[in-house]
């Protein structure tokens, strides 16, 4: 059977954790092997966060480098930051909005230009830029990125189960109240890949 | 608590030990709160709290203990009292533990007992990544090596029997990569509890020397016995990738999982010896074992145990084989394994060409996202104010918790840092060798962890130290877990709260300094006064953690304020940023300094310690 490899990155609170872990849930609802790995360290704190996503016939939770079918970022530099896990065929989807490290609030360090950093991406695989804070915005609610995130992945057609599964699972994991914002944002990811 | 046989989840190894345990019929689980065990305890305390707010009987007892060795005993107790208890700790925990685990040994138990250790290769959010298989050794606890979530799962319910078997506890040590791995796993029936256990008076639970010298061949009968089930257990089995071979490859833990998915893409032929119960070994299976094969891979995380033991085994039986490991350096003592670290090493003992591609490498230069102080955290307002008391000639040394992030630029508030409850021990050292001052952190739950008895000690000896006790009223960095000094327990159950100031009183302090770190001028004036007292003061410095407060206020519909900075007034003496160093304050691409109104938790602190009045209020959100 074939493996998928994914791999989550962003920022402590923007939701990747959650994101890998509803991804993984719907893994097990299509009826698939599936491994969800938290390589997070003290992210809480704002730090960088790595979660890796494993459908199929695997046995090692971890994803090897150079084996991404996709890097899924809510954040452009922690894409490039992990981009070890890809190779020519993986597809990087990731949010065009910077969150400012506070190394580089206090003058200590450099971010660099996101020109480049597009530039950059590019070179290592195929890449999509999602605005997913406006999405998100449009949806409704800020918090809903992760989810605009996990709509553009699902569009993106890499994962080995229909895209309603994913949204089912979003919506049996978020409180009733916020059904339709989460449905909204992930329709809204959905569609922003494949235009 | 779904009792709901055959329907398949995906867990968190954490969560999957507790249903395990759950289903095991567990009564008594006890923990100290520690990365990467933390969510077998707070799965535990969510259970609990579920029924306690329906105002049910939870169906076990759980707290958050003082430390783990409190953890150990009570649950140690009442299993001696016949109930099945679950103790879990990270790693380090095990050493606070270890006095009692190692005399619990020899006279062992009657309920089963699994005490679980999370071990962290690599150091993902610990001080060190010792190996607590020692342990196994050191204390003659039989040992379970999960490899994933759902093994962890049965391993723990298979454990109690094992425990009730041999009247022993078990260890069932786990490593980070399992502990926060999700994966499926198989609900199985829950068992019913106990609830009730009866302690049987008897000579032998008390370990005086007669007594120990007569238990301790009682552990070495017991060990014997372990060893049969180990032999028999169905954790420890062969598994063979390809064609029939005579290399074998022994492994436990996660490991195994890398082993078995570089074997099948390099297109191995071999045999994988995994071992789940990996203390006592199954003496003969592996000499069997040994004894099929002409070559041997070990392949384990950090230290030989295995290794080792594999090459006594050979030798017992008269066997010169190769053994492949740590000793031929194919496979290091340092970090965490991965698939493409076991591929390395596989091509090269094997002479086949490793398929996982070089990683790209990008050369454009990265900044650091380490992890910082939360913008609003009280402990920054009590770092600047302590900073501003006495700028120059002052050690720092601090302890386990969020406030070791002090260290980071521009605060640098942390110089010496050891495992829990160091900071007022090293304190009490540094004043006596040095001509420095020193000031000392903890924060409120290492306070009651350890915290105390250095500060007695510092007292009685008058040693010149001041020692802040950061009191936000909650376990913050491992996920907000109650205390002793919480007015609730890990049920939710009202509990009655202890006060820090009361316990130091009690320790003989003579100079308490009780501030609200918010009130940045009052606190340095008490850091003032402390370091002007000769002799041992204690710094109380009381703000909830901010985390807490604001989500506190959001459910009491209060509005939280968002601080801005007025550009006409600000002279970028760079006070907030450069001194104060919130993170939520930045350097626009102009120049000008700003606040990230996403970031701003409203504590206002940047307002007092700007020297222009230039901070304020914005919106109230």
């Amino acid at each position: 059977m074939k493996k998928t490899n994914i791999v989550l990155t962003g920022v402590g609170g923007q939701g990747v954790i959650t994101a890998a872990s509803i991804l993984g849930k719907a893994a097990v609802n299509a009826g698939f092997n599936v491994f969800v790995s938290e390589v997070h360290g003290m992210a809480q704190r704002g730090g960088s966060v790595n979660c890796t996503v494993r459908i199929g016939d695997v046995s090692g939770p971890l994803v090897p480098n150079g084996s991404a079918d996709i890097i899924l970022s809510t954040e452009p530099i922690e894409a490039l930051r992990y981009i070890h896990y890809s190779n020519k065929r993986t597809k990087i989807i990731t949010d065009i909005s910077p969150v400012i490290p506070f190394t580089v609030a206090t003058g200590e360090e450099k971010y660099p230009d996101i020109k480049i950093v597009f530039k950059e991406l590019k070179k290592y695989g195929t890449l999509f830029k999602i605005d997913a804070v406006n999405h998100a915005k449009d949806a409704g609610a800020l918090i809903t990125k992760n989810i605009v995130m996990l709509g553009a992945l699902a569009g993106s057609g890499a994962l080995p189960f229909k895209s309603d599964i994913l949204l089912k699972t979003i919506l049996e994991n978020v409180p009733t109240k916020f059904k339709n914002v989460n449905k909204k944002a992930f329709e809204l990811g959905l569609k922003s890949i494949k235009k | 608590m779904e009792d709901k046989p055959g329907k398949k989840i995906l867990l968190l190894g954490n969560e999957a030990i507790t249903r395990g345990a759950i289903e095991a019929g567990i009564d008594v689980a006890t923990a100290y709160p520690g990365t990467p065990s933390s969510e077998i305890a707070d799965t535990f305390s969510h259970i609990a709290k579920y029924f306690t707010k329906q105002k049910k009987e939870p169906p076990f007892y759980f707290e958050y203990s003082t430390n783990e060795k409190v953890a150990l005993e009570i649950a140690g107790a009442a299993s001696i009292s016949g109930l099945r208890s679950l103790t879990c700790m990270k790693h380090v925990g095990l050493n606070v533990a270890s006095d009692t685990l190692m005399t619990y040994l020899y006279i062992g138990t009657k309920g089963g007992h699994i005490i679980v250790s999370a071990d962290d290769p690599s150091c993902h959010s610990s001080q060190n990544e010792q190996d607590n298989r020692y342990y196994a050794l050191f204390s003659g606890a039989p040992m379970l090596e999960p490899s994933t979530p759902w093994e962890a799962k049965e391993m723990t319910k298979t454990g109690f029997d094992i425990s009730e078997e041999l009247k022993s506890p078990i260890l069932l040590r786990t490593t980070t990569r399992l502990n926060h791995t999700r994966g499926t796993i198989e609900l199985k029936k829950i068992q019913k509890p106990k609830k009730k256990g009866y302690f049987e008076k008897n000579p032998f639970w008390i370990t005086t020397p007669e007594i120990a010298k007569v238990r301790h061949p009682e552990l070495l009968k017991m060990l014997k016995n372990a060893e049969i089930i180990s032999e028999k257990s169905p954790f420890n089995k062969i598994i063979k990738i390809g064609k029939t071979s005579d290399w074998g490859i022994v492994t436990s833990g996660v490991a195994f999982n890398y082993i078995k998915e570089a074997a099948e893409d390099l297109n191995l032929n071999v045999k994988i010896l995994k071992l789940g119960m990996t203390h006592p070994l199954p003496n003969k299976m592996c000499s069997e074992f040994i004894k099929s094969c002409k070559n041997i891979i070990v392949v384990e995380e950090l230290e030989p145990i295995l290794e080792n033991q594999f090459k006594t085994i050979a030798y017992d039986i008269g066997l010169t084989i190769k053994i492949y490991g740590k000793g031929t350096e194919h496979f290091s003592r340092l970090y965490e394994y991965n698939l493409d670290i076991v591929t390395e090493a596989f091509s090269k003992i094997f002479k086949v060409k490793n398929p996982i591609i070089k990683p790209n490498i990008s050369n454009v230069k990265l900044p650091r996202r380490s992890p910082a102080l939360c913008p609003g955290c009280p402990h920054r307002a009590t770092y600047y104010a302590a900073k501003k008391a006495q700028p120059k000639g002052v050690i720092y040394p601090t302890d386990i918790g969020c406030y070791t992030l002090g260290r980071e630029k521009p605060l640098e508030m942390a110089d010496l840092l050891l495992c829990m409850g160091s900071n007022a021990g090293t304190a009490g050292g540094l004043a006596i060798a040095t001509d420095d001052k020193v000031i000392s952190f903890m924060g409120d739950s290492t306070f009651f962890h350890s915290g105390i008895s250095p500060i007695i000690n510092a007292v009685h000896h008058n040693h010149d130290i001041v020692v802040t006790i950061l009191d936000n009223r909650t376990t913050a960095m491992t996920g907000h877990q109650p205390h002793p000094g919480t007015d609730f327990d890990g049920m939710g159950r009202p509990a009655k709260k202890i006060l820090v100031e009361d316990v130091i009183k009690g320790c003989g302090v003579e100079n308490i300094e009780i501030v609200d770190p918010n009130d940045i001028k009052t606190t340095t004036k008490a850091y003032k006064n402390a370091l002007a007292f000769k002799g041992t003061s204690a710094v109380i410095s009381k703000s909830p953690c901010i985390l807490l407060e604001n989500r506190n206020k959001r459910k009491r519909g209060e509005k939280i304020k968002i601080y801005q900075i007025d550009q006409e007034k600000c002279q970028q003496c760079k006070t907030c940023i450069g001194r104060f160093g919130c993170p939520a304050i930045y350097y626009e691409e102009d120049g000008s300094i700003n606040i990230d109104a996403q970031q701003c938790n409203g504590c206002g602190n940047c307002a007092t310690v700007c020297p222009f009045e230039a901070i304020y209020i914005k919106e109230e959100v």
